[in-house]
């Protein structure tokens, strides 16, 4: 049961507030503000109360999105229903930032009404919601170079045409204005997460990949779509592997809504997807990965005769050459109280800079492609540097993203949509790899 | 939140609402209701223009009308009067064609929470209950809720809650599960719902249609239902078998709950059965992309262990931390990683949670220091090798957390004595904190004997008294130079004098110089008088390890599975955690094992992990408390100490 809903800004503005019960008064939201600022780092902060009121929070898109409840409520539901809440709100306004609630009050209290009476769930499905919502979005659009760049020159077809623009996806699922705002798209997402522990001797320790399959529907009728997946997709440890292009996970499962009468044979998904954002299909592998890990680092770390240290860094990327990686950022902790880094990088592009407040070096770089080598010497002046300092080197921490390439192989062979959808339709099929950790110890 | 220039807003936006060229433009009326949300959502009191907001009422603009409603909904309570005048349109709204415009009526008809207007309302809710759409009549059977709300003590008629129970058969689901939830509400002095059998498995056929919120709704009311027979009891169970596995968090755990309130008492295999299959959406629930649901996926994972010890150990994997991961979801893995531990995984785990030793944030790095400090209970060579190397790194947090957690794991594994107290040689330069000293006055205090330098490690410290600070040091030192006077009192003797001498004469802590006093007394009473007080036990090897507990019977937790108590506990240890530390600080609760053991051995020493040691500073904090009220000569803890320290006041009195 859920008594009061609000957002808040980081800063502490509220934003929306809405009282379903009229069980607590408005001052819920300063003493929740109060509580959640006056925690240190190491206090959970989910779970609060405050006097007989329970605080239950998420922070998503830089805001904080509270429900007040009795001790007795599901914290699963409640922190569920909040993720799906921010989904909402995002497929409804376009993306999700304080800039965009605070434009689509009116909006967002509309969902509200409808998505709970009386402090009870009553739908958060797209498909019963949008025969009640009436609000518009608004969104606000900056402008930018890169949607110049998708314009053909002259109205001549350039090869860009074929990529949709990045900001495709984070537009209102609801628009009236026909022609601009309500292309029929749909955009199916393969997106995977990968958590991975390397050690010292470069042996893999632990890998876990966890993925799942986003449908983002733009489409106000779609009867049903399929979705052919890599016919060589097994399950579970015990099949056998055949040569190739074999594609495994360990677990799967699959959104309520999804047929699976054609999965077994010719692995095809079949959903009716409604409008929004869906996870249709999510999975999950852990212990081994197909392909070798993205990336090796090759350190060597010593002192020098100056009391100095010496980092020198080699950095492998193992992907295949036609990919790349992008935004690559390596974390590399360095002894308490270093002072002064001086750098020999490979490429003017790259960056790096110690941050005493993290006490590491961060070494940035932009674009990283498939089977080349980096390297990177970093001498750091620590004073009264020991032998035991050397404890503090590392483990390494690398944050990338991995455009158009999953680690498991997952590949969408075909999308099809039943009946054949008027020419204007489109689909796009994107596919990316996230480090959720990526460790090497040194 | 102030807001400048409200006033003049309000001034505005009144003069906007009754101009009649703005109310003829529906787009600009529209868009001046708008502005009024936005300045009331931003904290401006608009309560002024509730007139105006009455009238905007009246439009044929949906959109208009649904912010008025928010409006009037959060206003209408200082303005009862003047809400009877929207009654109206609202009734009048009942009757639209559109089932949007009447479900929108009917439901702020009952949001407007104004007794007085409970008479106006009855009606329309009794006919929204037959309404054609189920949108109308989701809203009319949730209306009689609020209504009871309204007025908790008047009666509802009975004719009501039969329709309502009819209205299980509705054909909408959502419509089914809203007649749950107002029953319950209605009926709470009742106990809820009556669900006998054929609603039971009314609701249980009907699962499959609800969403994902219904389903856990039906399964938590199902909670309440005793199947009459085993049979039965096991038709139902097999039923939900696969909402076990269900893909949802919340529906799989809703079903957990179920499971273990049906036959937690009777049948503890199958609940025990089902916690094992459950364990797989856990699992992956603790993977999940969003920390706050990891967070609770976590919490409840502890709660399952203490039912089912190692119950995921081959999964230990999953556990390991994230380098970006929040500090308190990994202190929480770390917390799942010690109660893993095995003797195939120790070395993995151990390896890894070196890694977050030296962690840039203090509290993971003393977490981690701490998790292994708790694994050594159990293995204690690899543990103490670890714990060993980091003294080397002469950190200040991490020799502190090194040192305390050895003084913690000594008192468990008396044969780690040895390995400890030759890695403590050297290591007070580095200590900067009290609580490290504090820890580290102890163990040369108890095990003076063995670590050769203890005697003038207590000089430095006693030479740097005067500038010390706090009155927990003070009072460890003088408990530690005594326990190694009474071992090695050649080496000692001066180092106490001048410390006593110090204490008793300068120190303006009471407490520091009462104890003083008392141990002054106490080596008057002779050697052998002092010995038996101050020499107690070293060690108390029966809190056991780690690995081998007993496994808690599953209805100890049951109930609080799946509600926000697992979350909150941890919560509270958490919040008082640093609240106890000015305990430590000011009075260290070592001594107090020392002094009270002998008197009353079994008095605390029941507790287990890391909430002993926190226990142990309130109890002594306690027994402080009640000294004060004794008056200050009562210097031992406990009430058992009275007479002696009488006895012993005498010859110092004369002085």
């Amino acid at each position: 049961m859920i008594s009061q809903i609000f957002i808040l800004s980081s800063k502490g503005d509220h934003l929306i507030y809405k009282d379903f019960r009229g069980e607590a008064g408005k001052d819920a939201v300063t003493a929740f503000y109060e509580k959640v600022t006056a925690l240190t780092g190491d206090q959970p902060p989910v779970v609060m109360s405050h006097k007989e009121l329970h605080f239950v929070h998420i922070r998503q898109g830089g805001l904080y999105w509270v429900v007040t409840t009795t001790a007795d409520s599901s914290p699963f539901t409640l922190v569920e229903f909040l993720n799906r809440l921010t989904t909402l709100i995002k497929d409804y306004c376009g993306s999700l930032s304080e800039k965009s609630v605070r434009m689509n009050f009116a909006l967002i209290y509309e969902l509200l009404d409808e998505v709970v009476d009386n402090g009870y769930i009553q739908t958060t499905s797209t498909d019963i919601l949008k025969n009640f919502i009436q609000t518009e979005a608004v969104t606000s659009k900056p402008f930018s170079l890169f949607d110049l760049s998708n314009v053909g020159l002259f109205g001549a077809e350039t090869q860009q045409s074929k990529v949709a623009p990045s900001a495709a996806a984070t537009r209102p699922i609801m628009s009236s204005r026909g022609d601009q705002g309500g292309k029929s798209e749909i955009f199916v997402d393969v997106v995977e997460r990968m958590s991975v522990v390397i050690g010292s001797n470069g042996v893999l320790m632990k890998v876990d990949v966890e993925g799942e399959i986003r449908v983002k529907c733009y489409m106000p009728s779609c009867l049903e779509m399929r979705i052919g997946l890599n016919e060589e997709f097994s399950i579970g440890k015990s099949q056998l592997r055949g040569y190739g292009a074999a594609v495994r996970v360990d677990e799967c499962s699959f959104h309520q809504a999804v047929k699976l009468d054609e999965f077994d044979q010719h692995r095809i998904l079949k959903v009716c997807p409604s409008q929004g954002e869906h996870v249709v299909m999510q999975y999950l592998l852990s212990d081994e990965l197909p392909s070798a890990p993205p990336f090796r680092l090759f350190p060597t770390i010593e002192r020098d005769n100056g009391g100095r240290l010496l980092m020198y860094l080699k950095l492998r990327c193992d992907l295949p050459p036609k990919s790349s990686a992008i935004n690559v950022s390596v974390t590399v902790p360095v002894p308490k109280g270093s002072l002064s880094l001086s750098q020999e990088l490979s490429s003017p592009d790259q960056k790096a800079e110690l941050r005493p407040e993290t006490r590491a070096v961060h070494w940035d770089i932009p674009r990283f492609p498939g089977g080349a080598q980096l390297s990177a010497l970093f001498k750091l002046e620590v004073p009264g540097l020991s032998s035991a300092s050397m404890m503090e080197v590392g483990p390494v921490g690398l944050s990338f993203e991995l455009p158009k390439y999953t680690c498991t192989g997952l590949q969408i062979r075909f999308l099809r949509l039943t009946p054949v959808q008027p020419g204007s339709s489109q689909r796009w099929v994107r596919y990316v790899t996230h480090s959720d950790s990526y460790t090497i110890r040194i | 939140m102030p807001y400048l220039g409200g006033e003049e807003t309000v001034k505005e936006l009144r003069r906007a609402l009754s101009n009649p060229h703005v109310q003829g433009d529906p787009l600009r009326h529209r868009s001046t209701v708008l502005r009024v949300i936005r300045v009331m959502s931003q904290g401006v009191d608009v309560a002024g223009l509730f007139s105006e907001m009455v009238k905007a009422c009246a439009t044929t603009d949906v959109v208009q009308k649904k912010l008025v409603y928010v409006f009037l909904c959060s206003y209408a309570s200082l303005n009862p009067e003047l809400s009877l005048l929207v009654i109206n349109t609202l009734r009048k709204d009942c009757q639209d064609p559109n089932p949007m415009v009447r479900s929108l009526a009917l439901r702020n008809m009952t949001n407007l929470r104004l007794p007085s207007l409970v008479e106006y309302v009855q009606q329309p809710l009794t006919a929204g209950l037959r309404d054609r759409a189920a949108c109308v009549r989701r809203v009319a059977v949730l209306g009689w809720a609020k209504l009871h709300s309204l007025q908790p003590h008047a009666d509802i008629d009975a004719a009501v809650v039969n329709e309502l129970y009819s209205m299980l058969r509705d054909n909408d689901p959502v419509v089914m599960v809203n007649c749950l939830r107002a029953l319950e509400e209605i009926l709470k002095e009742e106990g809820g719902v009556a669900v006998n059998k054929a609603i039971a498995h009314h609701l249980l056929n009907r699962l499959k249609e609800c969403d994902v919120w219904g389903q856990c709704e039906v399964l938590g009311v199902l909670q309440r239902y005793r199947p009459h027979s085993e049979e039965e009891l096991f038709d139902i169970l097999s039923l939900l078998d696969p909402c076990l596995l269900s893909p949802s968090v919340p529906v799989m755990a809703a079903t957990l709950g179920l499971f273990l309130s049906l036959c937690c008492r009777g049948l503890p295999a199958v609940s025990l059965a089902a916690l094992r299959r459950a364990q797989g959406p856990l699992l992956a629930a603790c993977g999940s992309a969003s920390p706050e649901m990891k967070f609770t996926a976590l919490c409840h994972v502890q709660l399952l262990l203490r039912s089912l010890p190692g119950l995921m150990g081959e999964h230990y994997k999953r556990f390991f931390c994230g380098y970006a991961e929040p500090a308190y979801i990994k202190q929480r893995k770390m917390q799942v990683l010690v109660e893993l531990v095995n003797d195939d995984n120790v070395g993995f785990v151990l390896d890894e949670l070196k890694g977050y030793c030296t962690d840039v944030s203090p509290d993971t790095a003393q977490a981690a220091i701490s998790a292994i400090g708790r694994i050594g209970r159990s293995y204690s060579d690899q543990c103490l090798e670890i714990l060993t190397g980091l003294l080397g790194l002469k950190q200040e947090h991490i020799t502190s957390v090194v040192v305390q957690t050895m003084r913690d794991l000594v008192w468990v594994c008396p044969q780690c004595s040895e390995s400890v107290c030759e890695a403590l040689e050297g290591c007070e330069d580095t200590l900067q904190d009290s609580q490290g000293r504090q820890a580290l006055l102890w163990l040369l205090g108890v095990h003076g004997d063995r670590v050769s330098s203890a005697p003038y490690v207590l000089e430095a410290f006693v030479e740097q008294v005067r500038s010390e600070m706090a009155a927990g040091v003070k009072t460890e030192l003088l408990t530690a130079t005594m326990r190694v006077f009474l071992c090695r009192p050649a080496e000692t003797q001066d180092t106490l004098g001048r410390l006593l001498h110090y204490c008793i004469e300068e120190e303006a802590d009471m407490n520091v110089r009462d104890q003083a006093l008392l141990y002054y007394r106490l080596l008057h009473c002779g050697i052998e008088e002092t010995r038996s007080v101050l020499q107690g036990r070293r060690s108390d090897p029966s809190l056991g390890v780690l690995i081998g507990r007993p496994a808690e019977p599953v209805s100890q937790w049951a109930r609080s599975f799946n509600t926000l108590e697992p979350l909150r506990q941890c919560n509270a240890g958490a919040e008082s955690a640093p609240q106890a530390a000015p305990y430590h600080l000011a009075l260290d609760p070592e001594p107090s094992l020392d002094l009270s053991d002998p008197l009353n051995p079994s008095q605390d020493r029941q507790e287990t992990g890391e909430m002993a040691a926190l226990h142990r500073g309130v109890a002594w904090d306690q027994h402080r408390a009640h000294e004060h009220q004794d008056g200050p000569a009562a210097d031992v803890p406990g009430p058992s100490r009275p007479v002696k320290v009488d006895h012993l006041l005498v010859p110092v009195a004369d002085q």
